[in-house]
């Protein structure tokens, strides 16, 4: 049980390579905490700072009210599951779970309870005796858990355990991830570039982007505030659609009252527009042509461009060609490719923010 | 389409098989000749099925060694060579393994330039460096023993360079887990790489310990003693006679002799040698 407190941490690699930039977050006792981005923003950098794995170029990593960045990995009370796993090939499930406790001086006796509880709660119990490679990819997965877990450490550390797992399997494995550490009640920092695991394990948010923190906070807060173009077009799939409201059908249609006319890009999420002849009272209302549709069953994604395709928001990941939007709408009815059709977000679901992307203007 | 197969099958068995009676043709022939009478040998009547005398030329050769001179028996020379080709194997395993630990995963001065200074060794083999390596070896004393026959040949960059790449796939996150596990440097070398390396280990023990059996050169020029006399060295020394019959059959039994150690070897490693190339997951 500890919080964890990053103060303005950098790494910078003897190359000159900034990796990370200065970085503030508050992980409380208990929490989880998701560091979500795309590859190469400085999340798993972080995670392995934290874990002693890379040195601290500048900065404080305080785990449980004591500042560790001398500290070696085996005394930082902390426990790691990688993405390949790493489990020791040559050892047995149950030696690979045992080993970090025996390093320890733990009594076999111990060892013994604390790893037969921990097979026991992840269904490894069958397959003690087993090496690494008779495993299934799930499997090693809990093991990798289980090594984790048997250390009872004050906090857990994942680097993205679940992106060489199946689907299907990842969605269990998440579920049983969060049930877990739910249970234990073990702070734990989950690097991860899939935003939908992002989402639902998160008590903690962080969104990165080039070694910066671009926003902190709940899941459901940034997914409905994003702070930023690159947040919004992050969190959330399909992504938010974002257009300039250069001088021409939105910006008319936004007016130029209050703080709307300061705002340079316009986002609207794609399950907030309706099909309608109708436009809101101060909500924004596009003429489309629809290009694609995607069926999943219980919705179904319109790709439509506008007459109009102006826009120029800045370069971010997921975002659209310049001109389309997309379109969600409940069940599987859906207008023809080619035709003509409006749609409508009302004022409350409209997100905008200045021209450079970089600040949310609250309307 | 099947028969076009049978037959090409047939070809590449045959073909096959004419190798293998090339290569053991003069196996055969030592084998044969090592129990026939010596006189049939010396007047070109050898022939070319096994002959009588299979135990006593094999007890002569092995016990009292050859009639004319006063060589060692054969037994003795296959102790110094047994002796010679596992401190030869053994140690350069050794060596290497750990020279391979710290130049992968030790960060001190110089690391690069002293594994190329290891490396460039690959270019200087014994027969290159012997005189040098002769005076040593002549300073220190150690000629006629068995430290002075292994341990010019211990020092292997060839070995090193194996570990070294072997290390360099073993992945990163391993030593990550056991530095978190509580691991430090030396356990981490000794519960993880160690059994890791155990088939890389067990080949290069094969090729090794046959490299150290075949030695001629360098044994020839340090032993002068007969009773340190190793079985390459033993078998020409046997072939030259002043004024004598070469004994052709003690001659041949040797050849056979020598010849079955590194088989063996091969024989027992192979199982590990094999799952070593089929277990190919780190």
């Amino acid at each position: 049980m500890a919080n964890v407190t990053l103060r303005n941490v950098r790494k910078t690699y003897p190359g000159g390579f900034e990796a990370i930039k200065g970085v503030d977050v508050d992980v409380g006792d208990g929490q989880f905490c998701v560091l979500v981005g795309p590859s190469g923003c400085g999340k798993s950098t972080l995670l392995r700072m934290v874990a002693g794995l890379e040195t601290i170029s500048g900065g404080e990593i305080d785990i449980g009210g004591r500042v560790v960045n001398q500290v070696e990995p085996a005394e930082r009370d902390i426990a790691m599951v990688f993405q390949n796993y790493a489990l020791y090939p040559h050892m047995s499930v149950y030696n690979n779970m045992a080993y970090g406790l025996r390093n320890r001086g733990m009594a076999e006796a111990e060892i013994k309870t604390r790893v037969e509880e921990a097979a026991r709660v992840l269904e490894l119990a069958p397959m003690l005796e087993r090496k690494p490679r008779q495993l299934s990819g799930g499997q090693r997965q809990r093991v990798a858990m289980g090594r984790a877990i048997v250390r009872q450490p004050k906090v857990f550390l994942f680097d993205e355990p679940l992106s060489n797992l199946d689907a299907k399997l990842r969605i269990a494995m998440r579920v049983e991830i969060r049930k877990l550490q739910r249970r234990l009640n073990t702070t734990s920092i989950y690097v991860t570039h899939d935003q939908l695991e992002a989402m639902t394990l998160a008590d903690i948010l962080v969104v990165m982007n080039g070694g910066q923190v671009e926003q902190i906070g709940n899941p459901l807060a940034i997914y409905e505030k994003p702070a930023t173009t690159f947040v919004a077009s992050f969190i959330g799939a399909p992504p938010m659609n974002l257009m300039s409201t250069r001088p021409d059908e939105v910006k008319t249609q936004l007016g130029s009252n209050g703080r709307a006319a300061e705002a340079g890009i316009l986002g609207i999420r794609p399950e907030d527009f309706v099909i309608t002849d109708q436009t809101p009272a101060g909500g924004v209302a596009l003429a489309l042509t629809v290009e694609a549709i995607e069926r999943v069953g219980a919705e179904t994604f319109v790709y439509g461009s506008r007459q109009q395709d102006e826009q120029q928001v800045a370069a971010t990941p997921g975002e659209l060609p310049p001109g389309e939007v997309i379109v969600r709408i409940p069940g599987a009815e859906a207008p023809a490719i080619g035709q003509k059709i409006r749609v409508a977000a009302v004022r409350e679901k409209l997100h905008l923010f200045s021209a450079d992307g970089r600040k949310r203007i609250e309307a | 389409m099947v028969e076009q197969e049978g037959i090409r099958r047939y070809v590449a068995h045959i073909i096959l098989w004419i190798g293998i009676a090339i290569v053991a043709f003069p196996v055969y022939i030592a084998i044969v000749a090592s129990t026939q009478d010596n006189a049939l040998i010396a007047n070109g009547q050898m022939s070319l099925l096994p002959g009588g005398h299979f135990l006593e030329v094999y007890y002569q050769t092995i016990v009292v060694g050859t009639s004319g001179t006063t060589r060692e028996p054969v037994g003795n020379m296959m102790l110094n060579s047994l002796i010679m080709a596992m401190l030869i194997a053994v140690g350069k395993i050794a060596i290497s393994i750990i020279s391979a630990y710290a130049i992968v995963y030790f960060r001190f001065p110089f690391r690069m330039a002293i594994f190329w200074i290891v490396f460039i060794t690959l270019m200087l083999p014994v027969e290159v460096r012997i005189y040098p390596t002769y005076k040593i070896v002549a300073d220190l004393h150690m000629l006629d023993s068995f430290a002075g026959l292994s341990l010019p040949l211990i020092a292997s960059a060839t070995a090193t360079l194996l570990f070294r790449q072997f290390f360099m796939t073993v992945p990163d996150e391993l030593l990550e887990a056991s530095r978190i596990d509580g691991a430090g440097p030396l356990r981490f070398f000794w519960d993880t790489l160690l059994p890791l390396s155990r088939t890389n280990m067990a080949a290069l023990f094969v090729i090794l310990f046959i490299l150290g059996w075949n030695q001629y050169l360098w044994p020839l020029l340090i032993t002068t003693r007969d009773d340190m006399q190793t079985i390459q060295v033993g078998i020409r020394k046997m072939m030259t006679t002043n004024d004598a019959l070469t004994e052709w059959p003690i001659v041949m039994a040797t050849a056979v002799l020598a010849m079955l150690p590194p088989v063996f070897v091969v024989v027992a490693m192979q199982k590990l040698f094999v799952r070593g190339l089929v277990e190919t997951e780190k």
